[in-house]
């Protein structure tokens, strides 16, 4: 059983998510795909189980091409796929979803579930419903569920984002056991030392395309500068307009759960200042921006904005002192799909019971022409390209601010108006707005930080200001490896 | 109090059709609101098919085919028009009920054919339930029946378990192999004919013959017994019974106390609610929380994707 990846093209639109790839797996193959959010490989792993279509090449499995399109025909085929969020119905008990879409009747789905995870060390009740399971038991399930299905490769996309320290070594161990029976596997993820860990051979993709393959273990630094383009040289920036007074301040901070959270993290920003955070996604820049933008309670510590205390105080006083927080998905968490651009406004300012539209139209108007929103007031937001999106937010800000807290502000945007974005940023410095902000673009960050904090599993783990770092630095930085 | 059980088992007959069926279509993930209108239209279609051919069995086939044509069309604009099920299932109530009235004119009052009581010897002479399971007539045995199908067939069978999950989260049918829409076709097909066979019941068996409005709201009853019988036949049932005791018991009072039967048939509903507001609180959630059996039968869901159209 091998697997064979030939040319295969994947396109969205105008944007080509896989460009001819090319990929081939020897039985017992422990196989790693990296690359930064949106290079292609989770459509890719989708592709070969089948959820999503290939434009062009073939899939072949063991010598025969998979029908694509179509998961059913990958499973028999023999690929299957443990979905980031484990595709099973919660309210089912564990043999049920054992047993859907399977041919076993009850006692034969009760009987293989308990022989196949015993025989990989799991312990899964059949009859538990599977909504009291953790996530990592869940995925333990469809594991168990597929092998039984009889796969010969098995596509793990980002596994351990949701699993304990222990949970993860017992997959890892489940894992190497079943290479050695010949089972391949496909492994995606953002962690290198997981990837490091586990894999014998890697894969490494960009924009839609494969740029590297190497053996594994690798020094992380080498992996990081595969993943991630060489930066442009950084550009001479303005000094930091301050007078050195905090906007912020975190002391003995720890927030979040998990390998999501952040603990001990001490960080005081300057008026003024701007702060670039780095780091391998789900490293804890989004509890960390969270937690100083008061989205979510401290468990630990304290924070101090413009020297107020306002640990675990409400929402509404940290937008009294002037923190605003801009999330990374826009139409998630920062837009509402269905409104226009002046609704937006009025919602965001409005005081007044009664709205005077022809008021407010006016008003989102102005911010169109200062913002140049390709737009007009009664436009829905969710028909704005996102570069357009990421502007009505902008718009949408309070005019002074203490603390702007930022998550991938530019991701997603063509280059014009990521500058043009950063302009309006940096603008607010001169009345001292501090600027705090994540992004997996390391040209950003070094292009328009003054202090670049590289965080690694949920600490702080170097904090050097950005003129002092190029590229490779931080790519090092970032693999988790301190460079001094 | 034989005749009491019997009586009640035989009043609760149409509901437990209807309850039971609306309880399949919405386990697949369809809302077939046209309930209320359904039956309307299906009592007046079994009543003037026997009362014409003279045939009770042709009144009960009749009365299945115009509902399951209903419920066809439900599923048909929300799956392959994309359109709001709730929206259509409204409309197509007040329609139905309207078509009922209009063709139903000339049978108003009519005495017609019923079915026949065909009770089994020896079992019905069991004390207390002989003569409620075993002294009823084809179209009562057949509600019985049913709900101990139904819930055979969602809770064991494989094809029941495909159509829980095609319900539940149709992404994850899918992805198994499960084709999600001819599923909740059939469905609907399936609890469309119930309904029917709910509404024939009402006017060949419990409430003889047809007049305007003659099914008296029970396509309303039957939806929200659906709901607080958690989707599950045998608790759906169970609702159903508990609501043909308070009729039955309202009807013998009647005369006793004037205006109790207005009332006590709706009380129910206020007990339902309640009885959620017992089993939901955070005490019993964790007292149940040992067993799981216990506790998914005790504390049901709705189906996830109820309502939600699915585009593979």
């Amino acid at each position: 059983m091998s697997l064979l990846i030939r040319n295969v093209t994947k396109r969205f639109g105008s944007l080509v998510a896989n460009d001819n790839i090319v990929l081939e797996l020897e039985p017992g193959a422990l196989h790693a795909v990296l690359g930064e959010n949106g290079a292609g490989k989770s459509t890719l792993m989708k592709l070969i189980a089948g959820t999503l279509q290939q434009d062009a090449g073939e899939i072949i499995m063991n010598g025969q091409a998979i029908p694509p399109g179509s998961p059913a025909a990958a499973l028999t085929a023999g690929v299957g796929m443990l979905a980031q969020e484990p595709l099973v119905c919660l309210p089912f008990s564990n043999r049920e979803n054992f047993r859907l879409g399977s041919a076993w009747d009850l006692e034969e789905a009760t009987q293989k579930l308990r022989q196949q995870s015993q025989k990989i060390g799991f312990r899964l009740h059949p009859a538990a419903i599977t909504r009291s399971l953790s996530v990592g038991e869940r995925q333990q399930l469809e594991m168990v569920r597929l092998l039984a299905r009889g796969i010969r490769l098995l596509i793990l996309d980002e596994p351990t984002s949701g699993l304990t320290g222990q949970q993860r070594d017992q997959l890892f161990a489940a894992l190497r056991q079943l290479a050695t029976e010949g089972l391949m596997v496909l492994f995606v993820s953002h962690k290198l030392e997981e990837v490091n860990e586990l894999c014998r051979t890697v894969t490494v993709m960009r924009r839609g395309k494969v740029v590297g393959e190497t053996t594994l273990p690798k020094p992380e630094a080498d992996l990081v500068s595969l993943m991630f383009e060489q930066a442009a040289p950084t550009q001479a920036r303005a000094p930091i307009a301050t007078d050195g007074s905090a906007a912020v301040e975190l002391s003995g901070v720890d927030a979040g759960y998990g390998r999501q959270g952040i603990a001990g993290i001490d960080l005081a920003v300057a008026r003024g200042e701007v702060i670039g955070i780095a780091g391998l996604e789900g490293s804890g820049q989004g509890a960390l921006l969270r937690a100083l933008s008061g989205q979510i309670a401290l468990r630990k510590g304290r924070l101090a904005v413009s020297g107020r205390d306002l640990t675990n105080r409400r929402l509404r006083e940290f937008r009294k002192q002037g923190v605003a927080f801009l999330p990374g998905g826009r139409l998630e968490e920062g837009l509402i799909p269905d409104l226009s651009i002046a609704e937006h406004l009025e919602l965001a300012n409005g005081t007044r019971f009664l709205i005077d539209w022809d008021h407010a139209r006016t008003r989102s108007q102005a911010s169109i022409d200062t913002f140049r929103i390709k737009g007009y007031p009664d436009t829905s937001v969710d028909a704005l390209s996102g570069g357009n999106q990421q502007r009505v937010l902008l718009s949408l800000l309070p005019p002074k601010l203490a603390l702007l807290v930022m998550e991938q502000p530019t991701r997603g945007l063509d280059v014009e108006s990521a500058a043009y974005i950063w302009n309006r940023l940096l603008e607010r410095r001169r009345d001292g707005t501090a600027i705090v902000f994540a992004s997996s673009d390391l040209d950003e960050i070094l292009t328009y930080s003054d202090r670049v904090l590289v965080v690694f599993d949920g600490r702080v783990i170097a904090s050097r200001p950005a003129s002092d770092l190029d590229a490779e630095q931080l790519g090092t930085l970032i693999g988790g490896v301190l460079a001094a | 109090m034989d005749a009491t059980f019997a009586s009640i088992i035989a009043a609760a007959a149409p509901l437990v059709y209807a309850a039971v069926g609306e309880a399949i279509t919405e386990r697949a993930g369809i809302v077939n609101l046209s309930l209320d209108g359904s039956i309307l239209l299906s009592a007046m279609t079994g009543f003037a098919v026997a009362f014409t051919t003279g045939r009770v069995g042709l009144g009960f086939a009749a009365a299945a085919g115009v509902s399951a044509l209903v419920a066809l069309l439900v599923a048909w604009s929300g799956i392959s028009l994309r359109l709001n099920q709730v929206a259509v299932g409204f409309v197509l109530t007040l329609l139905a009920a309207a078509v009922a009235s209009y063709q139903g004119e000339g049978f108003v009052h009519q005495p017609g054919p019923s079915v026949t009581p065909r009770p089994i010897p020896v079992l019905a002479d069991i004390p207390v339930v002989g003569r409620a399971l075993f002294g009823q007539n084809l179209s009562v045995y057949g509600s019985l029946l049913l709900v101990a199908a139904a819930g055979w067939f969602l809770a064991r069978s494989r094809p029941g378990l495909s159509l829980r999950a095609v319900g539940e989260r149709p992404e994850v049918a899918h992805a198994r192999g499960i084709n999600v829409n001819r599923y909740r076709y059939l469905a609907a097909l399936v609890g469309g004919a119930l309904v029917g066979v709910g509404g024939a019941a009402f006017s060949l068996d419990q409430k003889l013959g047809w007049s305007d409005g003659h099914t008296a709201g029970f396509g309303w009853i039957a939806l929200a017994i659906v709901i607080f019988g958690g989707w599950q036949p045998l608790r759906v049932a169970l609702g159903c019974y508990l609501f043909g005791a308070l009729q039955v018991v309202a009807l013998r009072l009647q005369s006793r106390i004037p205006g109790l039967a207005q009332i006590l048939p709706s009380i129910p509903f206020p007990l339902m609610i309640f009885a959620l507001l017992l089993v939901n609180s955070a005490g019993l959630r964790r007292l149940l929380a040992r067993s799981h059996r216990v506790s998914r039968w005790l504390l049901p869901e709705a189906p996830a994707a109820l309502g939600r159209n699915f585009v593979p």
